[in-house]
């Protein structure tokens, strides 16, 4: 008892300060709101007083990467603009989610040209997809509550994924 | 430093700290860089480098038919749809030399309306956020609601609203348009009303837009300014009254022009359009009410639409400026070629001279002022 | 007297006007690639026309434009499918490929211009307006990010919407509409 295990299905310790560590995290999702385009109108609408997002725990939306959780991306992203994307994702610190929010995040949408990217899935993993064109703010709210939901079945400590940093404990 | 080094250094860059403004910044402008040399805070050189919304809609134009275009159209402009879905659909009318029923151009000039006041609520409220002023915004896009409530029960969408088809309009505005208009008035003036007392006369706003970004009239006109920043300039130009389409010449109504030209000005300019809105909104609803309830909505075009060989341009007011739309055809179901003529295109690149000897945090106000909208920039 | 003939009557003794059409009401004046800063000129200064706004330039590939319409082939006459086609009709050598266009306005009578310019493939080059109206800037860039058509005296001819190294011009008609499988690379100093 009171081993820390590395490897999935810890110990008692172990899962008691996951649940723990998931209980911070899902109260307060820092959403990076990486609006482009159309969508990024309706995130704005999800912002603001109507449809608020901060009750959520989404009160500090911060355009430093370095400081969020979530990254949704509102609106197209091209091909002069993927480069830039994958860099602010990759500044972002773990553990981290992304949102896809509508059709020209998640798939191109209307548009299948030679300058858009035919969906961010090309370049970053995506947790949650978002169809609609552009979706209804309520629709980010229940992506944002679907989040809270994953991250309470998430295990920051004990996935394998993390085990090399437990070695030798 | 930076990827795309400036045309002309002629500058000491020893001396200039270079900022880039880059495509992800906190402004919810749409994506757009801005490389500055600023000699510690006042800046010296300021370029925009854009592109970074490019969806290639020019091109996606000439494979689809003339109806599929329009959805394609919302996404120009996407803080006001309406006036974009029009200006395509007149220019294809005039192409094909087709007109388009009173009641129609009623129903159009009371939706576009709408969109132009839906489109400078979210100008001034994103506007007061830059500069730091949330509580504008909050007031404004409740408001908003309300109006995106009505497009949503008229269209079926909130924001990407395909209004219209060629040759008019798809439905008739519904019974209870009334109620909901004499409902939606006093809440636009309320708040406007309290957008005013926030802003209009506090100390700090008015020090911060007062004088920042001024622009002469001749300077406006020979880089191609429209809209609400050429009137605040003090060019009396409005296309809805110099070339009137859809029937504005028979609504009264005043046109707002400054003095300076500078962010205060544009901002006065677009909350006295609110109002004057509000009052054509009225004198159109008024004559729609005397229209026979079976007047037609559409007039007789083809089920496919393939319009005589020719090229036209066609051009109306939009809350940006001027938003036209040059169609050329060559007889077949597909456009040949499609050309947005966008208003804050030309704004844009007028940026260096806006804001040479401003300081930075001016340089985001100027900004917000244009109206930059990346979908239309870009497009 | 009638913007036709006004304009006929001031560009049109020193044979700067090539043709001019009327489609709806919109009047398109061509004129010589070479003259195009004189026609301006001329188009603002004079007090009878005084165009003082520029109010777009943009390009246009006629390419396609007199491609012969595919007829769908009757299922019922097989043999008879090769001569069906009409044959292309012998023409002269075919007119310039691009137009470089120019929407004139002018404020106190509000009457539009269309000005254009034909170029050929192998003389890409047009004067720039920068020097009248500086409303022609990103304009002309873009054409040249579109086309190709260089423009002689732009303060900054760089591409404007896609990317420095994209190495093709979308906007022609030969370009397909999904690209060639271009990406960008951005190489970072750190």
């Amino acid at each position: 008892m009171g081993e820390i295990q590395a490897y999935n299905g810890g110990g008692w310790i172990a899962t008691k300060l996951e649940w723990l560590i998931n209980w911070g995290r899902k109260r307060s999702p820092w959403p990076l709101p990486f609006g482009t385009a159309c969508c990024g109108i309706e995130m704005m609408c999800a912002l603001a007083a109507g449809y608020d997002m901060a009750r959520f725990g989404a009160e500090r939306p911060s355009f430093s990467p370095r400081q969020a959780d979530v990254l949704i991306q509102a609106g197209t992203i091209n091909l002069k603009l993927a480069p830039v994307f994958k860099k602010i994702y990759d500044q972002m610190a773990e553990p981290r989610c992304v949102i896809s929010m509508g059709a020209c995040a998640s798939s191109g949408g209307v548009f299948r040209t030679y300058a858009t990217l035919q969906g961010i899935d090309k370049l970053v993993p995506v947790d949650i997809y978002i169809p609609g064109c552009p979706p209804r703010p309520e629709a980010l709210l229940q992506a944002l509550l679907m989040f809270i939901e994953k991250t309470e079945k998430s295990q920051p400590i004990t996935h394998k994924k993390y085990s090399d940093l437990l070695v030798g404990t | 430093m930076n990827q795309n080094p400036t045309s002309q250094t002629s500058y000491e860059s020893d001396n200039y700290v270079t900022i880039n403004i880059g495509p992800s910044h906190p402004s919810m402008h749409g994506t757009l860089r801005i490389i500055t040399m600023t000699d510690g805070e006042t800046i010296v050189k300021a370029e925009p480098d854009i592109g970074y919304l490019h969806r290639g809609v020019e091109k996606l134009g000439e494979s689809l038919t003339y109806h599929q275009f329009i959805p394609i159209t919302d996404r120009l402009n996407y803080c006001s749809a309406i006036p974009n879905n029009v200006s395509y659909e007149m220019a294809v009318e005039k192409l094909m030399g087709v007109e388009v029923p009173e009641k129609a151009q009623l129903i159009r000039v009371i939706m576009m309306e709408l969109a132009r006041i839906a489109d400078h609520q979210v100008c001034i409220g994103i506007l007061g956020v830059d500069l730091g002023a949330f509580t504008p915004f909050f007031y404004l896009i409740i408001q908003r609601e309300e109006i995106y409530e009505i497009f949503e029960w008229f269209n079926g969408a909130r924001l990407t609203n395909t209004f219209g088809r060629i040759g008019g309009v798809d439905a008739d505005l519904p019974d209870d348009f009334e109620e909901r208009w004499e409902e939606l008035k006093p809440n636009v003036r309320k708040a406007n009303e309290e957008t005013e007392k926030l802003l209009t006369h506090n100390r700090i706003w008015m020090d911060r837009t007062i004088g920042i970004s001024a622009f002469s009239a001749e300077d406006a006109l020979n880089r191609g300014f429209t809209g609400p920043c050429l009137r605040a300039c003090g060019v009396k130009r409005d296309l809805r009254i110099d070339e009137p389409y859809c029937m504005y010449d028979k609504f009264k109504f005043e046109v707002p022009v400054g003095k300076n030209g500078d962010v205060f000005d544009r901002y006065i300019v677009r909350m006295i359009e609110m109002e004057e809105s509000l009052k054509i909104i009225d004198q159109a609803y008024k004559l729609y009410k005397e229209m026979p309830s079976d007047a037609p909505l559409m007039a007789r075009v083809p089920k496919v639409i393939k319009p005589p060989a020719g090229e036209v341009y066609s051009a109306l007011e939009s809350p940006n400026g001027e938003l036209g739309f040059f169609v050329k055809s060559n007889g077949s179901a597909n456009p040949y070629r499609i050309r947005i003529r966008p208003p804050c295109y030309m704004m844009f690149q007028a940026l260096p001279e806006l804001v040479k000897g401003e300081m930075v945090a001016d340089l985001i106000a100027c900004i917000s002022s244009l109206n930059i909208i990346a979908g239309e920039l870009d497009r | 007297m009638d913007l036709k003939k006004r304009v006929e009557q001031y560009l049109g003794p020193e044979g700067l006007v090539v043709a001019m059409t009327e489609c709806q009401g919109d009047l398109s004046a061509e004129v010589p690639k070479r003259n195009i800063l004189d026609v301006m000129h001329l188009l603002r200064d004079t007090p009878d026309l005084g165009f003082n706004f520029l109010s777009d330039v943009f390009g246009v590939d006629n390419l396609d434009l007199n491609k012969p319409k595919k007829k769908p082939k009757k299922k019922t006459e097989e043999g008879e499918g090769a001569e069906a086609e009409e044959e292309p009709k012998e023409k002269g050598p075919s007119p310039p490929r691009y137009e470089v266009v120019y929407l004139l306005l002018c404020f106190e009578r509000n009457e539009r211009l269309q000005v254009k310019v034909r170029v050929a493939e192998d003389d890409m080059e047009v004067d720039s307006l920068y020097p009248i109206w500086k409303a022609s800037d990103w304009p002309e860039r873009e054409i040249f990010d579109m086309f190709g058509i260089r423009f002689k005296g732009h303060p900054n001819l760089k591409r404007l919407l896609m990317w420095d190294d994209f190495p093709a011009h979308p906007l022609r008609k030969d370009y397909p509409l999904e690209g060639q499988g271009e990406e960008r690379h951005l190489v970072y100093d750190d």
